[in-house]
């Protein structure tokens, strides 16, 4: 049956005809019909990455049985429609994390590998792709096992390669061990921009998981004003009494849901000074060694239910860049113009990357991420221009999961190994069976110029 | 593909000759780079300006087709042949329209033949004609050129204004029949639009010209808005006229 299917941003749906992905995924992929077939997780991504206009989407929640874990080795084969909040279900309480988790739980397994997922240890850890051992991929020309060192070039075309190399059946993850589901997490007030840069440039090393919430609406001396959150798994000893007895005890409940029809324009400029400034009075200058649940330091958005309703009808756009070190003025010059033109964001957050992986399409490079969700207003759109063109200067990219709006011009600037990407994409699918609205938008794939 | 803020990759015009959609086209191309269909009457010298000014201001690609808006086959046929092109079609635009002369209808009733022809009865082929396409594409967005002489009709105008009412009101029906495919249809309400057609008229209060016209479509598309009246104050100007007594209502000048 056709339905309308938009991303998390819910800017431009497009209508496709929704079909499980079962068993057979082969034969959704050799009857693809004139408008080509996709799989499409939990929508998560912002943009238009998960939708096929007038063709065929695979829903892959419906493929979500296997969860097979393996305590030895430490590892867990999963179905890629399995989501990372009920992964965790099963993995806390037996000591195990999950290798990268990004802000959210809600997103399945294939979905993070097509995005290649970052998180707050991409400094240490780098991005979901370099903790996969091996995947199922089911491509228009044959079902394949792949891996770091089986079919590589296919294995990191999949990583960060948004669907468009094949249909993720399953993937087998190295997974860390925690001896403890609380985090010990230490949080700094930043008056401005250089403070918290400098904060992350001295001391992100020392903690296995660092962002900074960052209010973009704050002008002048106050530009950049931020608060930087770190932490590290708690060991099971020292915990305090309350925790000792069931130190992996998991609980990660959506509290509320966000109601179903919100009016546009609630999120604006004005309410989003007033909760940036409460954000930023209400945390502690500074405060070590608290003890935070997992849902709380890596999922606090996942508390609301649907909280994308809250932008309305209109929408929001995210936008996320990465700028290599050295680039610091272009980080500066962005936030001073987005705060410049009040075209603000609630949901600012800075991080500094490690190095990216061998994945052509990955997004994450060393240097500094800057990712923001604002609501959308028609200005929105030259403003995002001009940063894109910044970033672009200086050698950075924006994320491929979260845009919804870049000129298709400047991705094979930002992506320079697109040409690399596209011949494995040719060589597992030469008809072009696989198709996107994000591709059809920006010509991944070089079949729509 | 249509971004998040509305803005194509692709542009089909049907009455490619009139000014309000070159303004829309130049309007686009300023921000994106998109490939252009132009329809219009065949050999018409404002279609073929049209197509070299979107050709100058970077358009990939620009296609002049030629129809008769008083034919409906011709009217199909435009669209059918536009979207058989290599590509999906992200915005059309239902530009064609006649003004007609309101004292000649007056006088001989065959005059007012063809404004009816053009403004109703070609808008509705080619509104379904198009909204078939997007369906199959799962997406697109359908603007047409309405006017506010529609909201209320005139004693001044009232062939145009009629031909114009009866458009609007299909518009607004083909965009509840298309949801949930994908598909949106947009209505564009002017206000005077200092143009060719209205030259040698006194400009209404509110008037605006076709750039006016064009910047609002690109804010309202960016929106997602259904509905556009330009300027945005017609709006609630036509909230009182829709209420004024006839008598009133009749006494308004031309």
């Amino acid at each position: 049956m056709s339905r309308l299917l938009a991303g998390w941003g819910r800017t431009a749906p497009t209508a496709a005809r929704v079909v499980p992905l079962g068993d057979d995924a082969g034969a959704a992929l050799a009857h693809p019909g004139p408008r080509g077939t996709l799989a499409r997780g939990l929508g998560r991504s912002y943009g238009d990455a998960a939708q096929n206009a007038g063709g065929t989407v695979l829903d892959a929640t419906a493929h979500d049985e296997l969860i097979d874990i393996d305590p030895e080795a430490g590892t867990v084969r999963v179905d890629a429609g399995v989501s990372l909040d009920r992964l965790l279900r099963r993995l806390v309480p037996l000591g195990f994390f999950v290798p990268v988790t990004p802000g959210t739980r809600f997103v399945t397994v294939g979905g993070a590998v097509a995005a290649d997922v970052h998180g707050k240890n991409h400094h240490h850890d780098g991005s979901l792709a370099n903790h996969v051992r091996e995947m199922t991929l089911a491509t228009p020309t044959g079902t394949v096992t792949v891996g770091p060192a089986r079919d590589p070039d296919l294995f990191w075309a999949t990583a960060g390669g948004m669907g468009l190399t094949g249909v993720l059946l399953d993937a087998t993850l190295a997974l860390p061990r925690i001896e403890s589901s609380l985090l010990r997490v230490d949080t700094d007030r930043a008056t401005d921009l250089d403070a918290v840069m400098a904060l992350m440039d001295e001391g992100d090393h020392r903690y296995h998981y660092s962002v900074a919430w960052i209010d973009c609406l704050a002008r002048g001396r106050h530009l950049g004003r931020s608060v930087l959150t770190r932490g590290d798994f708690a060991a099971a000893s020292g915990l305090p009494a309350k925790h000792r007895d069931h130190p992996l005890a998991y609980d990660a409940a959506v509290r509320i849901e966000a109601p179903p029809v919100f009016p546009s324009g609630l999120v604006n400029v004005w309410t989003m000074r007033v909760f940036n400034e409460a954000v930023y009075r209400t945390a502690p200058v500074r405060r070590r060694d608290e003890l935070q649940p997992i849902a709380r330091f890596f999922h606090p958005l996942d508390f609301v239910g649907g909280w994308n309703r809250l932008y309305g009808r209109r929408g929001f756009l995210q936008w996320q860049c990465v700028l290599p070190f050295g680039a610091e003025d272009t980080l500066r010059s962005s936030i001073e113009g987005l705060s410049g033109a009040g075209v603000g964001s609630v949901l600012a957050v800075l991080k500094r990357f490690g190095p990216g992986n061998p994945a052509p399409l990955s997004f994450p490079a060393a240097g500094w991420t800057l990712a923001l969700d604002m609501p959308v207003v028609p200005a929105l759109g030259p403003l995002l221009d001009g940063l894109d063109e910044a970033v672009v200067g200086a050698g950075g990219r924006v994320y491929l999961a979260k845009d919804s709006r870049v000129s298709r011009r400047l991705i094979p600037v930002m992506y320079p190994r697109l040409p690399e990407w596209r011949t494995v994409r040719d060589r597992v699918d030469p008809e072009g069976v696989l198709v996107s609205d994000l591709d059809r938008r920006l010509d991944l794939s070089g079949r729509w110029a | 593909m249509n971004d998040a803020l509305g803005l194509p990759q692709s542009v089909l015009v049907l009455g490619g000759g009139s000014e309000i959609a070159r303004a829309i086209v130049r309007a686009l191309l300023a921000r994106r780079p998109a490939t252009v269909i132009l329809a219009g009457r065949p050999g018409s010298p404002a279609v073929d300006q049209a197509a070299a000014e979107a050709r100058q201001l970077g358009a990939p690609a620009v296609t002049v087709l030629g129809f008769d808006a008083t034919d409906p086959p011709s009217v199909r046929g435009a669209v059918d042949e536009a979207f058989a092109g290599s590509g999906d079609i992200d915005l059309v635009v239902v530009a064609f329209g006649l003004l007609g002369d309101q004292e000649a209808a007056e006088k001989d009733p065959l005059a007012a033949v063809d404004v009816a022809a053009v403004n109703y009865t070609g808008a509705v082929v080619a509104g379904l004609a198009v909204a078939a396409h997007l369906r199959e594409q799962g997406h697109g967005t359908l603007v047409a050129l309405s006017t506010v002489a529609g909201e209320r009709v005139r004693r001044a105008n009232f062939v145009y204004g009629s031909s114009k009412a009866g458009m609007d009101g299909f518009y607004q029906g083909l965009g509840d029949a298309l949801a949930e495919t994908g598909a949106r249809v947009v209505i564009v309400r002017p206000g005077f639009v200092r143009t060719r057609m209205t030259a040698g008229m006194k400009p209404a209060p509110l008037a605006t010209d076709a750039d006016g016209v064009a910047a609002a479509v690109v804010t309202g598309l960016a929106k997602g808005s259904s509905v556009i009246w330009v300027p945005a104050a017609l709006r609630w100007v036509f909230v009182g006229f829709r209420h004024l007594p006839r008598a009133l209502w009749r006494r308004i000048p031309g």
